[in-house]
């Protein structure tokens, strides 16, 4: 049985993404994400692996496509204005269909914004964020024990699917610190894929890592490729955990930290007699539309909570398809929910819809 | 009979898409002669720019990245370091390396990072259809400098091989240039030197390459190689500005 | 077999074999090729010197330069 540690967030994914077989990093300093490749510094070396500071989050990310594109296991992690600086090699990575983990500490915005955690850059990270028709896979962990899980799984997911994955985290999950358990890896052979520049050797053809299709009829082609693949992800790869929707009038929809906020309200509303449940995607990329849609058949009202004014409750819009209202309540600027304040939401909402 | 030249075998036999007379494919020539007498076609690997080399993925036999714009020693450098004996080059313009890559190409340098660089100087954006570049001369017409460029609006031209000759990762730094048969013989010698110095694990190295544009120059392809010995050498020195051995002449 | 080898298919008639030939003697054909440029050609074999200047200077990698 593996031992139970005390971890950082940030350090566990760190740690975790050593564990999965990632032994390249290119990283750029920012808060509040800088104990990832502060981590990396010391830990990669010890494992024959490579850590380096970038000039900057661009220079990073296309470190990472040349890394990929060799056919190794590689990550980089920022936080939002990096993660903004990343989006052009994001896209260049998922038209390329290379496999890699994107760590996104959310930070306050728009602009410089705050260092405080915020869950503002939900758009950018589900709804594509760099240019062109593509989708990233994107975990939304609420605890520290799943950022280690999800990261050792996000690197098999990037390279089932050659698909950029990110985890989209944000400052108190990345600074809390719970005891985890990582799971001991299996000695597992990493073999390079086979569309990896590596080298041509032994007479094998030439390949290319490349995301220019000159000829509109090949792009169309790569453009159906690159959605098939993600369609078959969101048949394969939904994560979503539901608590007390089966009985619930009022359903509180959130993913990550307003997620872990939202179960406390939850339970303070239920003591108070109302009746509340929570769905919490933990990929948020796919959706779990199906999920939702379920639960309108039977819920009175949906209540989205996030750390913004108001991004994954359009995806929840759509999930519910007109069934079931859905309400929103946000705190953006890098202000944490209150259970209170949620619970304050619900009753108003209980109110309204069930007293109908 | 005797074979006095052969088309490197490191090339793909294929027509390029460069228009007539344009010196990428000249560069293209030497970088394949490198690698076909080194013997490492099957463990290079190129990155190819965005510009008018945008496809020399095309036309190199051996592995190969395309990178976005400006960001190919990045690139390289993450398939470097993955790669530790893989024989790594980047082969990128004027407005891939010294506008919008200007840090990339600087901290690759700096990092003495192991890769070769061929650096194709027009002095002209080419691909997008004959923009002012970072390269161009003072006075020269663009389709964005119509009336020359002035000094006053847009400052000097870059001059990258000294700039990056004054950085101690940078090995080998040379400018060349593709404009007759005497100066292509000495940018044959520096692009091979360039890979020796890779192969060594000396460092970084880079060769700038003064190059014609013909058809944005708005001239014939031996016009262009006139002007360039006449306008481009001036203003940008030909020679060997740091090498390996070099010690404390270089910079 | 000729001392210059033209893949002609490949020519862009650009000239700039013929301007630096030591002994001019490649010219421009009359003819246009595949892809509809006047191909070089090696108009006087007999003067020809093998030197490889035309092969090291063409741009599209046409020429093969042999020595008898």
């Amino acid at each position: 049985m593996a031992e139970r540690k005390l971890f950082k967030g940030n350090e566990a994914v760190a740690e975790a993404a050593v564990r999965a077989g990632c032994r390249f990093f290119f990283g750029y300093p920012i808060t509040p994400q800088n104990e990832i490749p502060e981590y990396m510094s010391r830990r990669l070396p010890e494992v024959g692996g490579v850590f380096l500071q970038a000039e900057s989050e661009v220079a990073a990310i296309n470190m990472v496509y040349g890394a990929a594109g060799a056919g190794v296991r590689v990550m980089t992690s920022s936080s939002s204005p990096g993660i903004s600086l990343k989006q052009e090699g994001i896209s260049y990575i998922a038209g390329a269909e290379l496999p890699c983990l994107i760590v996104n500490m959310v930070r306050g915005g728009p602009g410089l914004g705050g260092i405080q955690p915020a869950q503002s850059d939900y758009f950018q990270a589900v709804k594509g964020g760099g240019h062109g028709d593509y989708h990233c896979i994107v975990f939304a962990p609420a605890s520290v024990q799943e950022m280690v899980d999800l990261t050792m799984h996000a690197f098999d997911v990037a390279e089932k699917y050659r698909m950029p994955v990110m985890m989209l985290g944000d400052g108190v999950l990345g600074q809390m610190m719970e005891p985890v358990v990582f799971p001991d890896p299996a000695p597992r052979d990493l073999p390079t894929p086979d569309w990896a520049t590596n080298g041509a050797r032994d007479g094998r053809a030439t390949r290319l890592i490349n995301s220019i299709y000159i000829k509109p009829d090949d792009l169309l082609r790569h453009n159906h490729k690159l959605q098939a693949k993600f369609k078959q992800a969101q048949v394969d790869e939904v994560r979503c955990e539901t608590v007390n929707t089966e009985d619930a009038d009022i359903v509180l929809v959130a993913y990550g930290t307003s997620a872990r906020v939202c179960r406390s309200a939850m339970d303070r509303a239920r003591s108070e007699g109302l009746r509340v449940g929570l769905v919490r995607p933990i990929t948020v990329s796919p959706f779990p539309y199906q999920v939702i849609a379920d639960v309108a058949r039977t819920a009175r009202a949906f209540l989205a909570v996030e750390m913004s004014m108001g991004q994954m409750v359009e995806d929840v819009k759509l999930g519910a398809l007109g069934a079931a209202p859905v309400h929103f309540y946000g705190t953006p600027g890098g202000i944490v929910p209150t259970a209170a304040a949620i619970v304050e939401e619900a009753r108003k909402i209980a109110k309204a819809e069930v007293g109908k | 009979m005797k074979q006095v030249y052969a088309v490197p075998k490191a090339l793909q036999p294929r027509a390029t898409h460069y228009c007539p007379g344009c010196t990428h494919g000249i560069a293209h020539k030497l970088v394949a002669e490198a690698i076909d007498e080194l013997g490492v076609r099957d463990r290079t690997v190129g990155v190819a720019p965005v510009g008018c080399a945008v496809f020399a993925y095309d036309y190199f036999d051996c592995d190969f990245q395309q990178a976005s714009h400006g960001r190919a020693p990045a690139v390289a450098t993450g398939i470097r370091r993955a790669l530790p004996d893989a024989v790594v080059f980047a082969y990128q313009g004027d407005g891939d390396l010294a506008s919008i890559g200007a840090a990339e190409i600087v901290h690759a340098a700096m990092r003495g990072e192991r890769i070769t660089v061929i650096f194709i100087n027009n002095a002209i954006y080419g691909m997008t259809g004959g923009q002012m570049a970072p390269t161009t001369l003072v006075g020269q017409k663009t389709t964005t400098s119509p009336a020359g460029r002035k000094l006053e609006h847009a400052g000097s031209p870059i001059r990258i091989a000294e700039m990056l000759s004054t950085i101690p990762g940078a090995a080998y730094v040379a400018r060349v240039a593709l404009s007759s048969p005497a100066h292509v013989a000495r940018a044959k010698r520096a692009i091979r030197k360039a890979f020796d110095t890779q192969l060594a694990g000396a460092g970084f190295s880079l060769v700038e390459c003064l190059s014609t544009c013909p058809t944005n120059w708005g001239m014939a392809p031996i016009e262009a190689m006139t002007w360039l010995e006449e306008n481009m050498i001036p203003y940008y020195p030909l020679g060997e500005f740091r090498t390996p051995e070099g010690g404390a002449s270089n910079g | 077999m000729s001392k210059v080898v033209f893949d002609e298919a490949k020519c862009k008639g650009c000239g700039v074999c013929v301007h630096f030939c030591p002994k001019k003697v490649i010219q421009m054909a009359d003819r246009i090729n595949a892809k509809g440029y006047h191909p070089a050609y090696l108009a006087n074999e007999g003067d020809c010197i093998s030197c490889g200047t035309c092969g090291r200077m063409c741009p599209d990698a046409v020429i093969e330069v042999f020595k008898p």
